[in-house]
């Protein structure tokens, strides 16, 4: 069972190490210049081969998995979002599961009862999806305070972001809350996996990698800030010779900086490959995205094609004297 | 979900991953500020920290000047050159302020760069405006 979880571990060692040391060997330009385009071309191609798959994907039946009253005779009220019929109560739906992870509020867990009894009992399990929402919303907050390295001038609306993330101003430069919510949910995150019986059965290498790999961002994205320091004017200068295509390496930007973009660039390549597309798949959930009035429209599966079929009709027009010989009853007599 | 849907979300997911780029070439992209030495810093060559240490630690050098006037009294910085300085951002010859003259083209030319907005000027004040 370690070595689920060892083998990722010491990848995200590797991968670091690689980048810090290949940094300082005056490798410079291939961390901070080719590795982040070939990431961000791997990321988009992968991303869109693997959607256009699924977009190309039969949905042979309608499965949507209600929790609430179906649409029913006039006086019972229907649940129109738990169990929609229409497209609006599905667009709800959706929105309600990709911003707060409704079905993950619903978590149950499994247990046997403490007492002598030593029944299974099912209680509601919230702290993963606490975890989860605070680590995605850290997360995305994160993402978008680093447009402040992409865009010259920054807009207003990324200096709102930083002031309203940094409102305790604690420390000089000032806390960032995301980053600790970010690093603190992630190592929540991995905590369950490795300490709950169940979740580390369960749990694979690919379960743990995206793990140890966000922490190692997060963790090398905090040191920079907060502990050994970087000079940041120097990296904007860099990310914006990226995106501007016409890419420069200052000088005196240090390592560990490399080590970062290096991890965040094996994240975008390896995204696409990885159980992170349920960024993309969230929305091509046919449990979730699909309306469930099968009784008022009929669903035709798209794998039903046109097949060379016997009909009863047929069969009894081949074998209806034998039949009759043999005295079974047969719709038509002649 | 209907193919077109699909695909529609797909090419506004791609836009948007792709915005740091078209967002440049959208707008116009102000370049790299180069802190300006003037004043008696465009002769002195010597502060407090060497340049890229200077660069990425000045923040939490002047924290700690803060705590140490602050709390200590203790004014002077003797710094690993061997120079002494006065601690205090915009008070005196020897002051930060005091050797780089012009805030503007010094401080806040990067700061307004990397979307950094201190507070230091909350309670401190350019002593250029005072003039």
């Amino acid at each position: 069972m370690t070595q689920k979880y060892l083998i990722p571990l010491a990848a995200v060692f590797l991968l670091f190490l690689v980048a810090y040391t290949g940094a300082g060997a005056g490798l410079g330009w291939f961390f901070g210049i080719v590795v982040p385009y070939l990431a961000i071309i791997a990321f988009l191609v992968g991303f869109v081969i693997k959607v256009m798959g699924w977009a190309a994907s039969a949905v042979p039946f309608k499965i949507p998995t209600t929790c609430g009253q179906q649409k029913s005779l006039p006086w019972i009220k229907q649940n129109r979002i738990d169990n929609p019929d229409t497209t609006l109560g599905v667009f709800l739906r959706m929105l309600l599961e990709i911003f707060t992870f409704r079905s993950l509020f619903r978590n149950t867990k499994a247990a046997f009862n403490r007492n002598a009894s030593k029944r299974i009992i099912y209680s509601w399990e919230i702290f993963l999806w606490v975890g989860a929402l605070a680590f995605h919303y850290a997360f995305l907050v994160v993402l978008l305070r680093h447009f402040r390295f992409f865009t010259a001038p920054v807009p207003q609306v990324i200096q709102f972001l930083e002031a309203l993330d940094g409102i305790v101003q604690v420390g000089l430069p000032g806390l960032f809350l995301s980053g600790v919510i970010l690093a603190a949910a992630t190592l929540f995150l991995l905590a369950r996996r490795m300490y709950d019986a169940k979740v580390r059965y369960i749990s694979q290498a690919s379960d743990y990698f995206p793990l140890f790999l966000i922490l190692g961002i997060a963790a090398t994205g905090i040191s920079m800030r907060y502990f050994t320091k970087v000079d940041v004017t120097g990296i904007k200068e860099m990310t914006m010779g990226l995106v501007t295509f016409s890419p420069v390496i200052p000088d005196g930007i240090g390592g560990l900086f490399y080590a970062h973009l290096f991890l965040v660039s094996i994240l975008f390549a390896y995204f696409p490959a990885s159980k992170l597309m349920h960024l993309g798949g969230v929305f091509l959930s046919p449990t979730r995205n699909t309306a469930n009035d099968t009784r008022a429209k009929r669903h035709v599966n798209p794998w039903n094609y046109d097949v060379p079929i016997h009909t009863y009709q047929d069969y009894e027009d081949h074998f209806r004297d034998k039949m009759i010989e043999a005295g079974l009853p047969v719709d038509k007599k002649e | 979900m209907t193919k077109n849907m699909i695909m529609g979300g797909l090419a506004v997911f791609v836009l948007a991953v792709l915005s740091p780029f078209w967002f440049n070439m959208v707008t116009t992209t102000q370049a790299a500020p180069e802190p300006e030495l003037l004043g008696p810093a465009k002769e002195a060559r010597k502060c407090v920290l060497d340049k890229y240490d200077m660069r990425a630690n000045h923040m939490s050098l002047l924290d700690e000047w803060r705590d140490a006037v602050v709390r200590d009294a203790d004014r002077i910085y003797v710094a690993a050159n061997g120079k002494s300085f006065n601690m205090s951002l915009s008070t005196g010859e020897n002051s930060c302020l005091g050797c780089h003259a012009d805030k503007a083209k010094f401080c806040d030319s990067c700061h307004t760069y990397t979307s950094v907005d201190p507070y230091c000027w909350e309670c401190h004040t350019n002593p250029k405006e005072i003039e």
